[in-house]
């Protein structure tokens, strides 16, 4: 095993203060080997979206540290985490969140523009199987579909770490299979370190590593020593 | 292109209502600063060109009568370059069909070639003929009033023979841009005249062979005026010299020079206020919309786009409304300037023009927009990246309303949903609506400012012709005559009541300031004309003093206690040192009043009158003009009716009527502001009212939820725009005022209920149109993407 992408110890993140304080994190600890596909399963507000956006350098952390590689994200400014998840962060966001003004492919576009190695967008589009609608706004598109552009949005600049919300969330079991293979490929092929979110546990069998979480911590972590190739997941 | 400037574009197209409606409001106040700078230039730089152009004299020189020869040592005086010596005549003209006769003056042109000075622009017809005594050129504006053309024929009375006389031409001249009949203040065109003849035709007429009874002089550059008046003084002594003046002093430039200045004024504070107007508007508008894109900056951040880069995109969004606004302002300054200088062109009988534009005020106009854009939108990208890029990706509503929810349940309970969520907005961004109610607050401000300002100006009028002056026929003698003419006067069948007055022509002086205008002599409790102050009061003459006009004292730094150096400009020409005795407010002239008999005494003139007010009988009006006529002391005879429709003129065709103008562009403004509040807040809130449908709201509960806020935001405003319309009132009003006249502020309730008008309507009509579209929007479309 490669050194670990991310080592996270006693990570704790408070919404708000005194009466109101939400306790979304309390007291994570993990460790993420560089170039897994990790799923993270757990019930509804129990802290996933939280976490990844910690370790995707959307949100800071309110205890605890989380390093990527060498790096304490903690202690970046905000002008080096900018150029952190310029650089090597890829993300598809719970609620999709496209630009409504600009195309599917401009709003690949709007990634790629900035990154280093990327593909093109409208080989990512094709990936997700989009390349019809390329020409689409957001409006015209059905949620799936948008989702499927967001998923095209963050495998095109191939970073390093990609960070997925729930990818599938919105799409029936072929589409989705399709996306997951898409993330798969994405891993076998460039290394790319791969978390996933998800409510469908199915997903856990093409993962290396499955995150139980529960209230704000980790309650489980599984290794699979047996993965699935994501066309024989089923949900 | 990069799908940033995709999203720009198509993110303008989007809010191209908005933009549009925020560009105009920049646009406005831009456009009045271009507009009014390039007016005074122009008109500067057009008056200038003509005084040049056509020679006008720097220095003026009355004399009873001086034999030419005095010119050639005139013109060896240091400083002085040309010398022109004419004759002048005061001369009735009849007019067909009026039983006034009509005065005017009869100027001298050399016999062959051009004048050295004081050269005539001819309109139409041909130059004089100096082999026909017969032959006049009229001054073009007072033909134009009568109806004269070349090729008629006009009777006039010089040095008492009447004679007839053949217009061969109309002329103008930088020396009677304005002309005034004696003794009055306001200009008019059709009661004055000015005849141009040949010297000899003229000298002859006068008694002025080989002399002349007005020198002219022109002053080289850096030459004393001060020096050169007191020398022309001393040398014409001998001849009977009534006193050198300058320039500054002559009727014309005087009347044109301040009604530039005054529109100088008013450009110096109206357009400002009108930019900081538009300005603060548009700094609050882009600050909210770029607040409404909190989220896609949130997004731009966590792909990894810098602050710069977000912060780039965004002012380019900022650049192309405010720059597009401005220079659009810009495009309608120059093209509504240009109009207006040709209007002014010939309000001011300039017979060409000269268009002359500003680049400062385009620079003012195009920075102060951009720097209000950019300050509101960096001010909130500023707070939107102090937010780590996961908060602001989330939608900000959900999260902060409990706060306010707290408002008391029992009060909560008594109010239905839709007004307890516009209580809630208003309540939980205070900070928003204050900026909304303090924008409105100013709209109104604007609009009730210019209200005010009309009403000023009819309050002007009314004051001075129905209280001030009560008289229907104004009477100036020739000279200051005997007091029996007053009861010869009222011995006529017809005249009611005659009240005398003794106008006295002088130069004041308190140290180093100076006034050319005349002391009023008035009888004790006068009913006809009256002394009155600003506020109607009736001014008490006093027999120990000076009673002065505030701009008098103004003008001469003088203060009760003080006392003036008065040099009499008629008679014996003594120079006196009279107190001031009081001050007082007053909208017309600059006058300084005293008791009659008291004038008199201390003139060692007593029982001299120079003029009387008249009360008649209407019936037998034609008769009474007619007799007046022929009475051998009377200069002049003035109707009122005539004088007020003068004032009127003057007032809405001089400086005074770019009020029109800045009153139309106060209710742009106004109209722009509101709807702009009500645009952003629609844009602001599309969604929420597209969900509140959703779940089962009318369309009138939807609307009532936006427009219930715009409606509590401009009740908020409407006190707080009176407020602040009364400052901005009395800043326009001193802007406005001349020297010839003053504009009060007035508030009255009219004023204010009329503005508070234009922002209710303003605000009804926004309502309609965003309602319009609220009625319109596509709910799924909205919901699913943002406005
Ligand atoms: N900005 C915020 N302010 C206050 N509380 C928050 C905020 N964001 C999240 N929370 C709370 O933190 C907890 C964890 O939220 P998080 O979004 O991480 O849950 P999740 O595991 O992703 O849930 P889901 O599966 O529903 O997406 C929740 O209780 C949520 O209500
Ligand atoms: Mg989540």
């Amino acid at each position: 095993m490669s050194e670990p992408a991310y080592i996270v110890k006693g990570l704790t993140k408070v919404y708000g203060e005194g009466h109101s304080a939400v306790h979304a994190l309390r007291g994570v600890d993990l460790e993420i080997p560089r170039g897994e596909i990790v799923v993270l399963l757990g019930p509804s507000g129990s802290g996933k979206s939280t976490l990844l956006n910690i370790l995707g350098g959307l949100d800071r952390s309110t205890g605890g540290t989380a390093s990527f590689g060498r790096t304490d994200l903690g202690a970046l400014s905000d002008r080096e985490l900018t150029r952190y998840r310029r650089d090597h962060i890829g993300f598809v966001f719970q609620f999709y969140n496209l630009m409504p003004s600009l195309t599917a492919r401009e709003n690949v576009e709007l990634v790629t523009e900035i990154a280093r190695d990327p593909m093109s967008p409208e080989e990512a589009l094709d990936l997700v199987g989009l390349s019809e609608r390329v020409d689409h706004f957001p409006a015209q598109l059905s949620g799936g579909e948008q989702q499927r552009v967001a998923i095209a949005r963050a495998v095109a600049k191939q970073p390093d770490v990609l960070f997925c919300d729930e990818p599938t969330g919105a799409l029936d079991s072929k589409t989705g299979r399709a996306v997951l293979r898409v993330l798969q490929r994405l891993n076998e092929r460039l290394g790319t370190t791969v978390l996933i979110v998800t409510h469908a546990a199915a997903t856990a069998g093409m993962a290396d590593r499955v995150l139980n979480f529960a209230d704000g911590a980790i309650r489980e972590v599984t290794e699979n020593t047996e993965k699935l190739d994501a066309s024989e997941i089923v949900w | 292109m990069s799908p940033l400037t995709h999203k720009l574009l198509r993110d303008l197209w989007r809010m191209k209502g908005q933009a549009l409606a925020i560009a105009m409001v920049i646009a406005t106040g831009v456009m009045l600063l271009v507009m009014m700078t390039g007016l005074v230039n122009s008109l500067e730089e057009t008056r200038t060109t003509y005084y040049e152009r056509y020679r006008l004299a720097d220095v003026f020189a009355p004399v009873a009568r001086a034999p030419n020869l005095a010119l050639a040592d005139l013109a060896e005086i240091p400083g002085v370059s040309a010398v022109e010596g004419r004759v002048n005549g005061a001369t009735l003209i009849d007019i067909e069909g009026r039983s006034v006769p009509v005065q005017a003056q009869a100027v001298s042109l050399p016999d062959f070639g051009s004048p050295a000075l004081n050269d005539i622009y001819l309109n139409d017809g041909r130059m004089l003929d100096s082999d026909r005594s017969d032959e006049i050129l009229l001054l073009e504006s007072f033909a134009r009033a009568h109806g004269l053309d070349p090729g008629d024929t006009l009777e006039a009375t010089m040095n008492g023979a009447r004679r007839e006389f053949r217009i061969v031409g109309l002329a103008q001249s930088p020396e009677f841009i304005f002309t005034t009949a004696p003794g009055e203040l306001v200009p008019d065109d059709a009661r004055f005249g000015v005849i141009w003849m040949s010297y000899s035709a003229l000298a002859a007429a006068y008694d002025m062979d080989g002399a002349f009874n007005e020198a002219l002089l022109g002053l080289g550059r850096g030459a004393d005026e001060e020096a050169v008046l007191a020398e022309v003084d001393r040398q014409l002594a001998p001849y009977g010299a009534l006193g050198a003046y300058g320039l500054e002093d002559q009727l014309s430039n005087l009347f044109i020079t301040q009604e530039i200045e005054s529109l100088a004024a008013t450009n110096q504070s109206v357009p400002p206020i009108f930019l900081a107007v538009a300005a603060f508007l548009l700094n609050i508008v882009i600050g909210r919309m770029v607040e409404a894109e909190r989220e896609e900056i949130g997004l731009m951040k966590a792909f990894g786009y810098t602050d710069w880069e977000v912060g780039a995109h965004y002012f380019r969004m900022v650049l192309a409304i405010a720059a597009g606004g401005a220079l659009l302002g810009c495009l309608f300054g120059v093209a509504s300037g240009r109009a207006m200088v040709g209007v002014y062109t010939q309000f001011y009988k300039f017979p060409f023009l000269i268009f002359d534009l500003d680049a400062t005020s385009f620079v003012i106009g195009v920075a102060v927009s951009i720097a209000a854009a950019s300050a509101g939108g960096v001010l909130v990208l500023r707070r939107v990246f102090a937010l780590t890029p996961s908060e602001a990706m989330r939608p900000p509503a959900p999260a902060d309303y409990s706060r306010s929810g707290r408002f008391g349940r029992s009060i909560a309970r008594l109010l239905d949903q839709p007004t307890r969520m516009v209580l809630r907005r208003i309540t939980r961004q205070p900070l928003r609506m204050a900026g909304a109610v303090v924008g409105i607050a100013l709209g109104m401000a604007l609009s009730a400012s210019t209200i005010t300002i009309y009403a000023g100006f009819t309050r002007t009028i009314d004051l001075t012709f129905s209280v001030v002056d009560r008289s229907d026929v104004t009477v100036s003698f020739t000279h200051a005559v005997s007091d029996k003419t007053i009861l010869e006067l009222q011995r006529r069948p017809g005249v009611i009541r005659v009240e005398p007055v003794r106008d006295v022509p002088v130069v004041m002086r308190n140290g180093l300031e100076e006034h050319r205008g005349a002391i009023t002599g008035m009888v004790q409790e006068a009913s006809l004309s009256r002394a009155l102050d600003a506020g109607g009061a009736a001014i008490p003459i006093r027999s120990d003093g000076l009673v002065v006009s505030q701009t008098l004292a103004d003008i001469l730094d003088l203060a009760p206690g003080d006392s003036v150096t008065v040099d009499v400009r008629e008679g014996r020409q003594p120079i006196l040192d009279l107190p001031v005795v009081a001050l007082a407010e007053s909208l017309l002239g600059a006058p300084a009043y005293m008791d009659m008999a008291a004038l008199n005494r201390v003139l060692k003139e007593p029982g001299r009158v120079s003029g009387a007010y008249l009360l008649i009988d209407d019936g037998q009006s034609e008769e009474i003009y007619t007799w007046l006529k022929g009475l051998p002391a009377v200069a002049g005879v003035s109707l009122k009716s005539e004088a007020r429709d003068a004032f009127v003129r003057l007032l809405n065709s001089g400086a005074g009527w770019s009020r029109f103008i800045i009153g139309a562009l106060a209710y742009i403004i106004t109209f722009g502001i509101v709807y702009n509040a009500a645009r952003i807040a629609y844009a602001e809130r599309a969604r929420d009212l597209a969900s509140l449908r959703v779940i089962g709201f009318s369309k009138g509960e939807a609307a009532y939820v936006l427009l219930g806020e715009l409606a509590a935001v401009v009740i908020v405003a409407l006190p707080l725009g009176t407020l602040l319309g009364y400052y901005v009132a009395v800043l326009m009003a001193s802007a406005f005022s001349t020297e010839v006249y003053q504009v009060p502020a007035i508030f009255d309730l009219a004023t204010y209920g009329s503005a508070a008008l234009v922002v209710i309507a303003a605000a009804v009509t926004s309502g309609l149109l965003v309602k319009r579209d609220l009625d319109r929007a596509d709910l799924v479309e909205a919901l699913k993407t943002r406005e």
